[in-house]
């Protein structure tokens, strides 16, 4: 991975870029010692790291503003970030970039129970967002794994997913409105309490554009009344493909349940270990979730498990109880942290038509020992979006190559199958050059050309989601 | 103009020596009537893929959404955001197609439950106004591959690019539906009912208040299992919906065609606006018009925010009144139908803050640089 050269004429200015940051932001606000400065080195794909410029906290969508104009106005790039826990370098600095913050934007400004919406600053943790509500028997819709860190911010960048995303889409579905800071400091509201665009859904890009066109300082969020009840079932199955193929076939009954979560056995070993679900030890397990009233609940779960046992699981097991459910979805939950106990791990995240789950999964096998890197697979299984977590040791020469050339590879047949590079955890520079395969040059350039309306300059996290030549004449321009 | 591949639309639209009127079907006439040569999709037809096992359908542009709808039916699975026919409203004829229903953005009373049809929009081909072919998105669940232009042409009525093929994500048609409905009540304590029941755990698909009739009607949707929608209509009957009345079956899905086509609009005098605005804003916005002089009669779809309004008699429709009370409670008004000449004088979309007008002029002479492409038809 390469990122691009610094610009030293920035780099000989950081004392004055510093001290007029300094002057619009409150004492505390800019970090500029690299001491202080480590924690934004990078972000979850920990294998990159590089120290800013500095770093800011602004505390109120006027500061930022304050930030991006002396930005504007030095020509520095500006990296912006929510809580770090990007699995793309979303948030990797250059040496010549600010990094902007929004972690303090974190309160609650508005909440409507009425029009079921809820508007916060764009530093609110996920989580926060449902806890905000929850008490009144609401709740935020879209769920990473990460959502006790992760903020709204970066969920809008990312157009993060979840668990259950499955039924309530993920976060351009549940995004209403935001409050930008453009390149150059100007505040633009996009959007509102209100549903659909009046013209062009500006928005609907803004979501997903990976901290490109602008910083999101405040995001109106629609919220959802509570189900009544919610609960899991656990099948194991000896064969990862029989499982795939017990996906499609609740898929095309019509059964929509709230989630279908998949994991193999080097996932399901990791994640006992580490949480002790009681998971089954075996070669697949799905985690299908319902929700709903106790009528609908049992008429569901009726329903998927009739199809299940068609497909003779070795295991079948309905939850009993609210414990046993937290508990079911705490393996899952850790099961990334467990995976990080046994090595360093890669974790893609490339989506792929439903149908091909048996096939998909049997290739990543076959390309595990053509590679000589052990894979362990937990993932959206309803919405086909894979995340094989690649296990290597990072102090072991040449393990990361072979272990980004077998991700590349895995891509690439996500591709070729009719899916896509990234389901949920963008680009970032982790993808970058891989846009080729997806993309042809004026599919990318059409993207590129969005960007120069919003920033011209090119200085918002700029050596991101484009192959680093078909963006160069913009960056150096 | 009417190509019959991708390849000539692109090259049509690359040697155009002027500006195009891209139509599919020709039955949403909706914007600043536009000057040029028609251009239209309708030849470009055809599924090109189907898979119900994955909910998911690729189609190209000009393919009648009465097939798409037909096909979808025989593995029972439909288009959930339930699309509008606008035939009715605007008097128009020809075949709705499906090019136009994610170029229009075109949604229907589940929008406010499952998404409007951006939301099941997974991925779009199209030619921009250089004649350059270009693709987004995927055929796939969930995508953050670059940036969602699928978002941004969905909505754009062709002035970014002439749509070629559509992905969507099809859904299960639901076992089982009943319609709640109470007459009598006013729009504002209508539009109360509505948002009690949205916020309910019981999962409502539908919910409007049609001020069309002397008395008003309030109705509200539940979809789904036969044993669960048993359930939630008894859970609001007891309590939110107590003394409401239930529909179920054809007739449920009758009173539903009514609201998504705005039935009781179609074939009277006046001109009719699309307002979208925080649902419990619907009320007082609609009390606020009429005391303001503009006389009409509402619908409010969406759980009160979809406010449709026929407007009669009223000088330039009631524009003047009816923009500053949308500016008042922020959100956005839309006259979709009114004659060529008041299209052609008035702002038919809802006019940008400068800001955001500065961006999507740019954006447009970006996709658009010659102004090619339906020219004006959302112009201010
Ligand atoms: C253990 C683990 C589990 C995860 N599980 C999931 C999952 O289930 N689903 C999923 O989708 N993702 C998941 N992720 C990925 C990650 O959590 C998401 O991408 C998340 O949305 C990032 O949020 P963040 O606040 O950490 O953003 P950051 O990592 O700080 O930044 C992410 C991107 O957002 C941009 N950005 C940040 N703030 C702003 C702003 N104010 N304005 C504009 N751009 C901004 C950044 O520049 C960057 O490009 C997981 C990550 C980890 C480590």
């Amino acid at each position: 991975m390469h990122m691009p050269p610094s610009d030293p004429t920035i780099l000989a200015r950081k004392p004055q870029i510093v001290a007029r940051l300094q002057a619009v932001l409150p004492k505390g606000a800019v970090l500029h010692d690299p001491a202080e400065t480590r924690a934004y080195e990078c972000d979850a794909l920990a294998a990159y790291r590089c120290p800013p410029l500095c770093a800011v906290l602004p505390g109120s969508t006027d500061e930022v503003a304050a930030v991006m104009r002396i930005c504007f106005e030095e020509g520095v790039p500006v990296v912006p970030r929510g809580a770090g826990t990007s699995l793309a370098g979303g948030a990797l600095p250059t040496e010549d970039s600010v990094i902007l913050g929004v972690a303090r934007l974190n309160e609650v400004l508005e909440t409507d129970y009425d029009n079921r919406f809820i508007r916060v600053g764009a530093g609110r943790t996920n989580l926060a967002v449902t806890g905000a509500v929850e008490a009144d028997g609401f709740f935020y819709a879209p769920d990473p794994s990460s959502q006790l860190a992760c903020v709204i911010a970066g969920n809008i960048a990312m157009n993060s997913g979840g668990a259950h995303c499955l039924k309530y889409g993920v976060t351009t579905n549940n995004l209403m409105g935001v409050t930008m800071v453009m390149a150059d400091g100007e505040v633009v509201e996009f959007g509102g309490p209100h549903l659909d665009a009046g013209g062009l859904d500006v928005l609907g890009l803004i979501c997903g554009s990976e901290g490109q066109l602008g910083i999101v300082t405040e995001a109106t969020l629609r919220i959802l009344a509570k189900p009544e009840g919610a609960r899991p079932v656990l099948i194991g199955f000896d064969n990862s493909e029989v499982a795939g193929a017990c996906v499609s076939d609740i898929i095309q009954a019509g059964i929509l349940p709230v989630a279908i979560e998949f994991m193999d056995r080097v996932c399901i070993r990791a994640s006992e270990a580490h949480a002790r679900s009681g998971y089954p030890d075996c070669e697949a397990m799905l985690i299908i979730e319902v929700e709903g009233s106790e009528v609908e609940i049992t008429d569901q779960l009726e329903r998927i498990i009739a199809i299940a046992r068609r497909h003779n699981p070795i295991e079948l097991r309905e939850s009993e109880s609210e414990e046993e459910s937290a508990r079911i979805w705490l393996g899952r939950k850790s099961a990334f942290g467990a995976m990080g106990q046994i090595n360093d791990y890669m974790c893609l995240d490339g989506t792929i038509p439903v149908s091909e789950l048996p096939y998909v999964l049997r290739r990543i096998g076959e390309m595990s020992v053509e590679f000589g890197l052990d894979v362990g697979n937990v993932f959206h299984a309803g919405d086909g979006n894979m995340h094989p977590l690649i296990l290597y040791d990072a102090n072991k020469p040449g393990d990361l190559e072979k272990c980004e050339a077998f991700g590349a590879e895995i891509l690439k047949l996500c591709v070729e199958v009719g899916g896509c590079l990234t389901g949920e955890h963008g680009v970032g520079v982790e993808k970058r050059e891989l846009m080729h395969t997806q993309f042809t040059d004026p599919d990318i350039e059409a993207q590129m050309r969005l960007k120069d309306v919003f920033d011209p300059g090119w200085l918002l996290n700029p050596a991101k989601v484009f192959p680093l030549e078909a963006s160069r004449a913009r960056r150096s321009g | 103009m009417r190509p019959e591949t991708e390849t000539e639309l692109a090259e049509l639209v690359a040697g155009a020596a002027g500006p195009l009127r891209i139509i599919g079907g020709g039955t949403r006439d909706i914007g600043r009537p536009v000057n040029g040569e028609v251009l239209s999709v309708a030849g470009l037809t055809g599924v090109e893929l189907y898979e119900p096992g994955a909910l998911t359908l690729v189609a190209r542009a000009g393919t009648p959404l009465a097939e798409i709808e037909a096909l979808l039916a025989t593995e029972n699975q439909r288009l959930a955001f339930e699309p509008m026919d606008h035939r009715s409203l605007l008097g128009s004829k020809g075949v709705p197609t499906i090019g136009a229903v994610v170029a229009a953005n075109i949604s229907g009373p589940r929008r406010i439950q499952v998404g409007a049809a951006r939301d099941f929009a997974l991925g779009v081909r199209f030619v921009d106004g250089r004649g350059q072919v270009l693709k987004n998105g995927g055929r796939v669940m969930k995508n953050v591959t670059g940036y969602d232009l699928v978002k941004l042409m969905a909505g754009s009525r062709g002035t970014l690019g002439v749509l070629s093929e559509v992905s969507l994500k099809v859904m299960a048609v639901l076992e089982a539906e009943v319609t709640l409905v109470k007459r009598g009540l006013g729009a504002a304590e209508g539009v109360g009912a509505l948002s009690a029941a949205l916020g309910s755990p019981f999962d409502v698909s539908g919910a409007a208040h049609l001020d069309t009739t002397a008395e008003g009607e309030t109705r509200i949707r539940l979809e789904g299992l036969a044993g669960s929608v048993a359930y939630r209509t008894k859970a609001l009957q007891d309590g939110i919906c107590a003394g409401w009345e239930n529909v179920e079956g054809e007739a449920s899905a009758n009173l539903w065609r009514e609201v998504r086509d705005v039935l009781p609009f179609a074939g009277v005098n006046g001109e009719v606006w699309r307002i979208s605005v925080k649902p419990t804003d619907g009320p007082e916005l609609s009390a606020m018009i009429a005391q303001n002089g503009v006389e009409h009669q509402a619908i409010f779809d969406w759980g009160g925010g979809l406010v449709w309004l026929l407007v009669e008699g009223a000088p330039n429709a009631g524009a003047k009144v009816i923009r500053q009370q949308v500016d008042i409670c922020g959100g956005h008004a839309t006259l979709v139908r009114a004659p060529e000449a008041l299209r052609g004088r008035l702002a038919v979309f809802q006019p940008e803050p400068a800001s955001v007008a500065a961006i999507t002029g740019q954006i447009r002479d970006k996709y658009d640089p010659k102004g090619i492409l339906n020219s004006g038809l959302m112009g201010p």
